[in-house]
């Protein structure tokens, strides 16, 4: 499982406030125990609440270089200031997200295609959130259509059918399992597919369970990657556990130590 | 044999480079130093990805001459089997094997009982004969090994040797002196990839880094088990090209030891003359244990017979050619 950390968001108040204020300290070390925990991206978000999002996004992914060697994903919904971010940024990044629209997709695609990104494609248009199946599986293949004309390879296209809250949604959440699973028959070579697993708990109470819950059984639907909180201990055993089921790592009597020791799966 | 390749595999992964032998310059006294593994790739697909290092060849020297050793082998032998540094010398410059592997037999109890200064005198006067590093066994008593094997590396220390074999039940005492006296170790499971992966994490918990582990698979000869050995290695290779860091070391295959206990490389030509020529049929078996062995990954073959060597040494030439 391809594990990108979610933990420099602005969404949070600790975070907004390291960036307000510049404490590099604060992020760096933010940075590190994600990567140490597992993560193999990390995902950088000023938050609403930024005031000069480009300069903050900036000195965001500057930061979190010189502390880490791992691929950045770029979370703005500002082409300038994705294209500004992707243009310093040392490793391959990765684009956090286009939606199934045409015109924002003709705006990301070239972007995913100049600066070797990939991109992270949300299975909604205008039209707002599908509410069943079927509906993200024809968005995925219009987002693949589209990718495929414009030159970007399935292999660097992550769709993500859009994790609905538990407590707004619970009758779509075995179809979205099912979508992550179809996804991977849409094309060939297969496109990758990611959740932003949190959304699943959205204001309910056990999130931790429900998150760790939810990602054991995607993992079981073929997921490939996941936008998460690695500091999660109980998540990264059940995700360490699931990936054994699955005979994607081999087994030895000191399993989750194997896999810290790997730093990925 | 690349264009045949229908399908191309990209890992995005490594296996370690361990090194051994240490030179002057890094603090030994080595002349000829060898590097193995670092492939991003499996066995000799170099279309998937750079093999950088051809497998080598130890050729087995022990410090007591060995009984239970068949005719087919002991005739070529004969010269030199009780003269351990005369031995050592055969292998390396008639036989062309890359160094030798010191087999401490001698220090078993039932088997000599030779002392630990016998035990580091000699791998001292062979490293003085030799300009190669060289592998070094105990004699697989553990109490024993764990004595004198420990004295045998404070003796060599800096020399960047590999020592062995330690196993899941027995493994501090040697790791602990080849880490303060700077050797590789050779990490030994039951033809058991769970078992391999976790001895791997226990010798590395003990403050040996990865790239001075190298993995003892266990394998069987031609017609005992050699398929098993080759599908654990395979599943090995497989998991560490994915980016198992805790199956990424090379291996060492004990292919003469194997072939050798096989009772087709064993049988005198009068009890089965329908096998024919018995020395033939002892280096033959050898070989193919040893060029399977290769296919399936190994990195440093353990081996017998000079001809043998000589013929297993001229096709890792061939299969390096590319």
């Amino acid at each position: 499982m391809y594990i990108i950390g979610e933990l420099i968001n602005g969404m949070y108040k600790n975070v907004a406030r390291a960036i307000a204020e510049r404490d590099k300290t604060f992020v760096q070390s933010l940075a590190q125990l994600q990567v140490e925990a597992g993560a193999a991206a990390l995902d950088l978000s000023c938050g609403p609440l930024s005031r000069s999002p480009l300069d903050d996004m900036l000195w965001l992914i500057d930061v979190v270089q010189d502390s880490v060697q791992v691929s950045l994903s770029l979370d703005t919904t500002k082409l300038n200031i994705m294209e500004e971010g992707l243009k310093r940024l040392r490793k391959n990044g990765i684009i956090n997200s286009t939606s199934a629209d045409l015109e924002r997709l003709e705006a990301y695609l070239p972007l995913a295609n100049k600066y070797n990104a990939s991109l992270i494609a949300l299975t909604m248009d205008k039209k707002g959130v599908p509410q069943d199946k079927d509906r993200r599986l024809e968005l995925a293949a219009f987002i693949l259509d589209v990718a495929q004309r414009n030159g970007l390879s399935p292999s660097s296209i992550f769709l993500d059918p859009i994790l609905m809250p538990i407590n707004v949604a619970q009758n779509q959440l075995f179809g979205i399992l099912e979508a992550l699973r179809d996804f991977k028959l849409l094309s060939d070579p297969a496109p990758k597919t990611v959740v932003g697993l949190s959304n699943i708990s959205q204001g309910a109470k056990d999130r931790r369970l429900i998150n760790r819950t939810f990602l054991t059984m995607a993992q079981g639907f073929g997921l490939d990657s996941a936008i998460l909180d690695p500091l999660d201990e109980a998540l990264m055993e059940s995700l360490i556990a699931g990936e054994l089921i699955l005979n994607k790592t081999i087994y030895c009597a000191d399993f989750v130590a194997a896999y810290r020791k790997s730093k990925r799966i | 044999m690349a264009e045949e390749l229908k399908y191309v595999e990209k890992w995005n992964s490594k296996i370690n480079e361990l090194k051994l032998g240490a030179a002057k310059a890094d603090g030994g006294t080595r002349g000829k130093v060898f590097k193995v593994g670092n492939q991003a790739s499996l066995p000799y697909l170099f279309k998937e990805g750079d093999i950088p290092f051809a497998p080598i060849i130890a050729a087995e020297v022990y410090d007591v001459p060995e009984d239970d050793w068949p005719q087919a082998l002991t005739e070529d032998l004969k010269d030199v089997f009780r003269h351990p540094l005369d031995w050592a010398v055969k292998m390396v410059e008639e036989a062309g094997a890359d160094l030798v592997c010191l087999k401490l037999q001698g220090i078993h109890p039932d088997l000599g009982g030779k002392s630990a200064k016998d035990a580091q005198g000699l791998a001292v006067a062979l490293l003085k004969k030799l300009n190669t590093p060289m592998v070094v066994l105990g004699c697989g008593q553990a109490d024993t090994d764990n004595e004198v094997l420990p004295l045998v590396s404070e003796a060599t220390k800096g020399e960047r040797l590999l020592f062995g074999d330690v196993v899941q039940e027995n493994y501090k005492t040697l790791t602990a002196a080849c880490i303060a006296d700077g050797h590789n170790i050779i990490a030994e499971s039951p033809i058991d990839v769970n078992i391999a992966k976790q001895l791997n994490i226990l010798v590395s918990d003990l403050g040996m880094p990865q790239d001075r582990i190298i993995i003892n698979p266990t394998i069987g000869a031609l017609g005992y088990g050699i398929e098993y050995a080759y599908s654990i290695m395979e599943r090995a290779r497989n998991a560490a090209l994915s980016g198992d860091r805790m199956l990424a070391m090379p291996f060492i295959c004990f292919a003469g030891q194997e072939a050798w206990s096989a009772k087709e490389a064993r049988v005198i030509e009068a009890e089965a003359p329908q096998w024919g020529n018995a020395r033939q049929r002892g280096i033959m078996w050898e070989v193919v244990t040893a060029m399977a062995m290769l296919h399936a990954g190994a990195d440093i073959l353990t081996m017998r017979h000079p001809e043998a060597i000589r013929i297993v040494k001229a096709a890792i030439a061939d299969l390096m050619r590319h």
